[in-house]
């Protein structure tokens, strides 16, 4: 151990050492570096005036609410408030128009399709994919297309976000429901096969046959249409043109005759789910973004 | 007498092992019950079969067999960990890794990784060492007896009870602590075990003071004990099952959460692995500390400063202002207290730099002298609230906390562990100091290539995520930045393979380093050799 009386100096840096030794191991004597020490308190000196501009010292029931009496809240509520204002000379009129009203004014329209981009991206790109060519096969639709389920005018869109598809927050919800054949014992094994069979044969894939045809008029023809090309209104599918929401191998469609399909979409407006919802604007806007994506259908005149 | 009072507890524990495989109610406690019992009863039968037979003579002098157990599972568990964490980095590139199987999802295979890394890998590493660096500088043997092999066995059993419950779907998803209820218990046991084992080795020490690298080991054991009960009060939802209700609830459960998680990095990555570099580099480079006065006000200026900065965390969150602010500021305050460990450490190679071309296993511990560095200037510039804005939720965090774990705690623990294995073996030298420098460029630019392509992707989704168009609104969908980080990703997961490249090598070498083979090679550097002692 040391010996007190005499200075250790290290011979390399001449700075004394500490005189303490643990396993060969000494320590020297050299002060806090300068910048080091100034850096430290400067860190300090800053701490405390920022804790005084800002909020931080607690307190029994609150805290120090800071000088400059920022809240990070109210920074937030800034920021949309000013953002709200900067588009709300378009978003006024969207407003009261409607969808196609909106649809012919260019300028409304331009700023319609930017924003329904935008909210598409947050909102709807999770299962449509970022493209909105959907997940083939997997249930999720297609929107670059005109092969719709439920209608491809503004309004049947509009709606279609509005209200979403067989879910139960919304009671104005797209609503229908196909058998399920086989679970249910509807069908036989052998029926189904012949029902798929016709069913392919409708998009001119292979044969088709007599009984499948006869089972499909009895069973399926009554919302699909007698030729299969399907009906809007009751969000059943187009069988006739080979683009398939659940995949189109036999298996997959004996698959969807046995179990049926009921796919679920979420409904948007914000009176079924409150501050998560679309604004009714946002929702126009999102209608004339999937409408003209490429599929978008025209309304038939009146009649 | 003794050996009858473990009997009937081993017996005790394994009957109500046995009853937990029966009754429970989810696969994970299953699994780890049956190991309980296995463990239990090979236990019992092994106490058995030792009775009566006459006990070894108590052996004097340091204790050093269960560092060694410890250095080889500090090894292995970092193979494992690094293994586990490239595989997860290329599951985000190539999602079809995942294999459509919940036991092989990122969702398990990450808590696997993180914990195999920083406490199986960095645990095993700050115990062993902590051990050999105790009885070195105190100059007296390992209080308690036996009790630092069960501490050993103890944290390994933490470890496999860890492993599997994640595998079989056990967490209570709180990031860095997702151990179920029943293996928090036995970790907290383990814990007090060891506490015991080092104060009790500081209460025996013949030295006069308590040298710098002990304040730090004990102020990690203290610390990580109170931050492991507080954060893991829990009300289990039956005695039979992993699941759990924290105590706390809303912000408060998410603020005491990271109030364990930063002071996880605080207090286990930063002040335990500080212990080792005290006592490694000065040995090293056979030099003395640069700054007694330095390590004295660093040490209490971090861990005084580091305890508050956990909200940095919950920037922008339902977390009160006054508490974020807080966070920010001792973030920034805790830059040179940080930052004197890296003065201490790189300055002690003052009148020994020349070892830095000669000696490979120097360079490692001063390249992770720098990493720390880098990592804790870093780390408060990431806790400005402006900076945080944009880096936060991003991986410019993953990156950060690798080139911290990658080049700090895994580089320190490397060079440790070339230190002790020719030392704990008698062996003259290390199989080959080439391999060692291969393993350091491996490392190194493995963490570079980590580092870098993080702050890329970090940088470039965070810039994603708030770009607008004129008209206000935003640009890009979430699934834009996944697309846009997939190139980053490669390069990420490259890295880890040079990582993990580098630490087989070195079990390779340490292997034939404890097999006492010694590899001829040009030109045997004397830097590298061991000091006759």
């Amino acid at each position: 151990m040391a010996d007190h009386d005499r200075k250790d100096i290290d011979d390399i840096t001449g700075t004394e050492t500490t005189q303490h030794e643990w396993d060969g191991i000494k320590e020297l004597d050299t002060p806090l570096p300068k910048w080091w020490l100034y850096t430290f308190y400067g860190t300090i000196a800053w701490a405390l005036v920022y804790t005084v501009l800002f909020p931080a010292w607690p307190l029994i029931s609150s805290a120090t609410a800071g000088v400059l009496g920022y809240s990070s809240r109210a920074e937030v509520h800034e920021a949309i408030a000013e953002h709200t204002a900067a588009q709300s000379i378009y978003t006024d009129r969207i407003a009261e128009l409607s969808i196609d009203e909106v649809a012919s004014d260019a300028e409304l329209m331009q700023f319609a399709q930017a924003g329904g981009a935008a909210i598409f991206a947050t909102y709807c790109s999770q299962c449509h994919g970022a493209g909105a060519a959907g997940v083939q096969a997997s249930g999720y639709p297609n929107l670059l297309d005109d092969d719709w389920i439920w209608g491809g005018t503004r309004d049947a869109i509009e709606y279609t976000i509005r209200h979403g598809i067989r879910n139960e927050l919304d009671y104005d919800a797209r609503l229908s429901e196909m058998p399920r054949f086989g679970a249910d014992e509807i069908l036989g094994a052998e029926e189904i096969a012949a029902v798929a069979d016709h069913v392919l044969s409708l998009s001119g894939q292979g044969e088709g046959n007599e009984d499948g045809a006869a089972l499909f008029a009895d069973n399926c023809a009554a919302c699909h249409g007698k030729d299969g090309t399907g009906n809007h209104d009751l969000g059943a599918p187009n069988l006739a043109d080979a683009i398939w929401l659940y995949g189109g191998s036999r298996e997959k469609v004996i698959e969807s005759i046995h179990y049926a399909r009921a796919g679920v979409m979420p409904p948007w407006n914000e009176e079924a789910r409150g501050a998560s919802g679309l604004s009714d604007t946002e929702i126009k806007q999102v209608a004339l973004y999937v409408h003209s994506l490429g599929g978008g259908v025209e309304a038939a005149p009146e009649e | 007498m003794a050996d009858i009072f473990k009997l009937v507890a081993l017996g005790i524990v394994a009957v109500f092992a046995a009853m937990g495989v029966n009754f429970a109610r989810d696969l994970a406690y299953q699994a780890n019950a049956l190991t309980v019992l296995a463990v239990a009863l090979g236990l019992f039968v092994h106490i058995v079969r030792s009775m009566g037979r006459p006990k070894p003579a108590p052996e004097t002098g340091y204790m050093d067999e269960v560092i060694r157990y410890g250095v080889i599972a500090t090894a292995l568990w970092g193979v494992v960990g690094f293994l586990a964490g490239t595989y997860i980095a290329f599951q985000l590139a190539f999602p079809d890794l995942n294999w459509g199987l919940s036991y092989t999802s990122f969702g398990r295979l990450r808590p696997l990784h993180t914990s195999a890394v920083i406490f199986a890998f960095g645990g095993n590493a700050l115990i062993c060492t902590s051990f050999y660096v105790v009885q070195r500088t105190c100059a007296t043997r390992l209080w308690g007896g036996n009790l630092a092999w069960f501490v050993f066995w103890g944290f390994q059993l933490v470890i496999v009870l860890g492993a599997t419950s994640y595998l079989l779907g056990g967490s209570q998803s709180r990031e860095y602590a997702e151990l179920a209820w029943h293996i928090d218990i036995w970790l907290t046991v383990v814990w007090v075990a060891y506490l015991a084992v080092f104060m009790g080795t500081l209460f025996n020490r013949k030295e006069r003071h308590i040298y710098v690298a002990n304040w730090f080991y004990l102020s990690f054991i203290v610390t990580v004990a109170m931050l492991h009960v507080v954060n893991n009060l829990a009300w289990p939802v039956s005695v039979w099952g992993s699941e759990s209700y924290s105590l706390f609830s809303g912000v408060q459960d998410a603020m005491t959460q990271w109030w364990y998680g930063h002071n996880a990095v605080g207090f286990f990555l930063t002040a335990g692995f500080l212990g080792m570099m005290y006592y490694f580099v000065p040995k090293q480079a056979e030099r003395p500390v640069y700054s007694y006065k330095l390590s004295i006000i660093h040490f209490w200026a971090l861990i005084f400063l580091y305890i508050w900065a956990g909200p940095h965390h919950l920037h922008y969150t339902a977390l009160p202002d006054w508490a974020q602010t807080l966070g920010m500021v001792f973030s920034i305050m805790l830059w040179m207290p940080s930052w004197g460990g890296m003065i201490n450490g790189l300055m002690t190679l003052n009148g020994a730099w020349d070892k830095l071309r000669t000696d490979p296993v120097i360079r490692m511990l001063v390249v992770s002298v720098g990493f720390y560095g880098m990592s804790t200037f870093e780390g408060p510039m990431m806790s400005i609230k402006a900076v945080n804005s944009l880096s936060h939720y991003t991986d410019w965090t993953i990156g950060h906390v690798h080139s911290g774990a990658l080049g700090w705690n895994g580089m320190i623990t490397f060079g440790a562990l070339y230190f002790l294995v020719p030392r704990l073996w008698n062996r003259a030298r290390l199989y080959s100091l080439a391999m060692v420098s291969w393993h350091f460029w491996l490392a190194t630019i493995g963490i570079v290539l980590y580092a870098s392509s993080m702050w890329v992707t970090g940088i470039m989704e965070g810039l994603m995520w708030r770009e607008v168009d004129s008209q206000g609104f935003l640009v890009n969908s979430f699934a834009d930045t996944v697309g846009a980080k997939f190139p980053m990703y490669i390069v990420r997961g490259l890295g880890g393979v040079l990582y993990l490249t580098g630490a087989v090598i070195m079990c390779v070498n340490l292997y034939q380093t404890i097999r006492g083979r010694l590899r001829e090679e040009r030109e045997p550097l004397a830097a590298g050799a061991v000091a006759a002692e």
